[in-house]
């Protein structure tokens, strides 16, 4: 972990309701599934994010407002300093995968992103299985189609294959051998039920964020463990949901 | 500056001391900064059988500090004895404070008992005002007489000296205080935290999974500094006061109101460096407001 002051490079709207904030700092040593920290003005504890794009001093971080905290962000302007916990958590394990598939769901695509760069990085192209509420949530679509193979679901149908993550994973032919996924809770619970054979980024309310408050312990197979410590990537198999 | 301060015999270096479970076992924040600056430590709250504690969520945003309802999650005193302590010992050389929560008076006196043997721990400090753990924790801190006859027992098989973590959930703190004095206590701890609520604006129903929780952080800082020269007030043993605390001025009022030590805590959470920082900046506020020793003023705000 390290405490570091970031500038604001952008702060735009991608959708009605997704953000994506650039954010530039000194030393960012970062991998796909870590997570970071940021302190708001007016605001007491500060918000976990997971990181969409990690790129030398540069970091991206895709945001969906749900509360206070998160409307009041999209009013970050460029210039804008602020207090960034980086280096959280722990990261994906690439090397379980010849042939990934990475499964986000809403939001939780965003670090889905970064995970599909360092695939890229290894000469690997994976296929990726994004799921949205309705085509207005979709995001970073293109940019997904530059790194693999994409599936978009909604579960309206408004935009691509109508349907979830999960039903779409259990009809459709997807040849893989391991899958990342991040998204909510029941979605990482069906998938974690469905296959074993996976790594799931959880989200969790924390206070901290660094392993001192024990605000975000989950129940594993292998005893207690803090989603922002441990985690927030657990095998698939090991979570006790 | 002399910031030295003596709690039963014990020198600390300063008055700092990272609160009980905002700090879990104290190595972890080694890795950002050398934790010998700090006066000492009141470790993560250890019960006899290892504990998951509650379900998630365990914490709800306030404006001006948060709920948690943690439930006493810890690894039991057996790994906190022969794991926990062992690697704080390596990134900390003074000695620190146990805490101990529990369910019964049986089993706060085995648990208590087992430090007896640990040189790392001057003291322990007995947490009777939990909110989060049914049944237990915080049902012993309310009642005077209950309150009492457990630090009584506590007290015939402890050989560290026994500070009583007092709940600011009473109509009356002084006289929980005086109890366990009666019991005992070598010393009082307060104020643990205020029992809170949020609601979810969406579902209408408690953030936090098992309703209500502890309460604490920056807002909750006059309500301590009142109970702290309440409680100086009703019994002279050493109070350590916590509460809300966030700067070096901070402590200093704290000790106006009565304060021996003090202890950091939420302000642990949102800021990782805040206790290396209030120790840093404890002398530079002392020669400010021209204090040369700390000790002279613990309970000046009494002064005639």
């Amino acid at each position: 972990m390290k405490e570091q002051n970031l500038k604001v490079v952008s702060n735009k709207a991608l959708n009605d309701s997704t953000y994506e904030l650039v954010l530039k700092g000194g030393d960012i040593n970062m991998s796909s599934g870590q997570f970071v920290e940021i302190k708001l003005d007016n605001f007491y504890l500060r918000r976990p994010f997971s990181v969409a794009k990690i790129q030398k001093s540069f970091l991206t971080i895709v945001y969906k407002i749900v509360g206070q905290g998160t409307k009041e962000m999209t009013k970050i302007c460029e210039n804008d300093n602020l207090s960034v916990l980086t280096e959280l958590g722990n990261t994906f394990d690439l090397d379980k995968a010849k042939k990934p598939l990475l499964i986000g769901g809403g939001i939780g695509s965003a670090p889905l992103f970064q995970l599909a760069i360092e695939f890229n990085e290894r000469g690997i192209r994976p296929t990726i299985l994004l799921g949205f509420r309705n085509e207005a949530e979709v995001f970073y679509l293109e940019k997904f189609k530059k790194l693999g193979d994409v599936i978009v679901a909604t579960d309206d149908g408004s935009f691509g294959e109508m349907g979830n993550t999960v039903s779409i994973l259990k009809t459709k032919k997807i040849d893989f051998d391991c899958y990342y996924a991040c998204g909510p809770m029941m979605m990482l619970k069906a998938l974690a039920e469905y296959n074993s054979n996976g790594q799931l980024s959880l989200e969790a309310r924390m206070a901290c964020g660094f392993g001192a408050c024990m605000g975000c312990s989950i129940m594993t197979k292998n005893g207690a463990k803090r989603v922002c410590k441990e985690g927030p990537v657990f095998s698939a198999d090991e979570v006790v949901f | 500056m002399n910031t030295k301060v003596k709690l039963f015999g014990h020198e600390l270096k300063n008055p700092i001391i990272p609160a009980s479970g905002t700090f879990g076992f104290g190595y972890e924040f080694a890795k950002l900064y050398d934790l010998n600056i700090l006066g000492s430590m009141s470790l993560k709250g250890t019960t006899l059988e290892p504990r998951y504690g509650n379900p998630l969520p365990r914490i709800a945003e306030c404006p001006a500090g948060l709920i948690n309802a943690i439930g006493l999650q810890n690894p039991g005193v057996d790994k906190v004895l022969s794991e926990e302590i062992p690697k704080l010992d390596k990134v900390y050389s003074d000695k620190v404070i146990a805490n101990v929560g529990g369910h019964s008076v049986s089993e706060y006196v085995e648990t208590v008992a087992k430090f007896n043997e640990c040189e790392k721990v001057f003291a322990v400090e007995l947490n009777i005002s939990c909110p989060n753990v049914k049944g237990g924790g915080m049902a012993f801190g309310t009642d005077p007489k209950i309150a009492e006859n457990l630090v009584k027992e506590v007290k015939k098989h402890s050989l560290k000296p026994i500070i009583v973590k007092l709940s600011p959930n009473v109509t009356d703190i002084a006289e929980i205080a005086k109890a366990v004095c009666g019991g005992g206590a070598d010393g009082v701890s307060l104020i643990n935290t205020l029992v809170g609520m949020r609601f979810d604006l969406r579902t209408g129903r408690p953030i936090i999974s098992v309703g209500s929780g502890g309460y604490s952080g920056v807002g909750v800082y006059p309500v301590a500094l009142r109970m702290v020269y309440q409680v100086y007030k009703a019994v002279s043993v050493p109070i350590i006061g916590m509460g809300g605390v966030s700067s070096a001025y901070d402590v200093i009022e704290m000790m106006y109101a009565g304060a021996t030590a003090v202890m950091v805590g939420s302000q642990n959470l949102i800021e990782p460096l805040a206790s290396k920082h209030i120790a840093e900046q404890l002398p530079r506020v002392m020669e400010e407001l021209k204090i040369n020793r700390l000790e002279d003023i613990i309970g000046r705000a009494h002064n005639e």
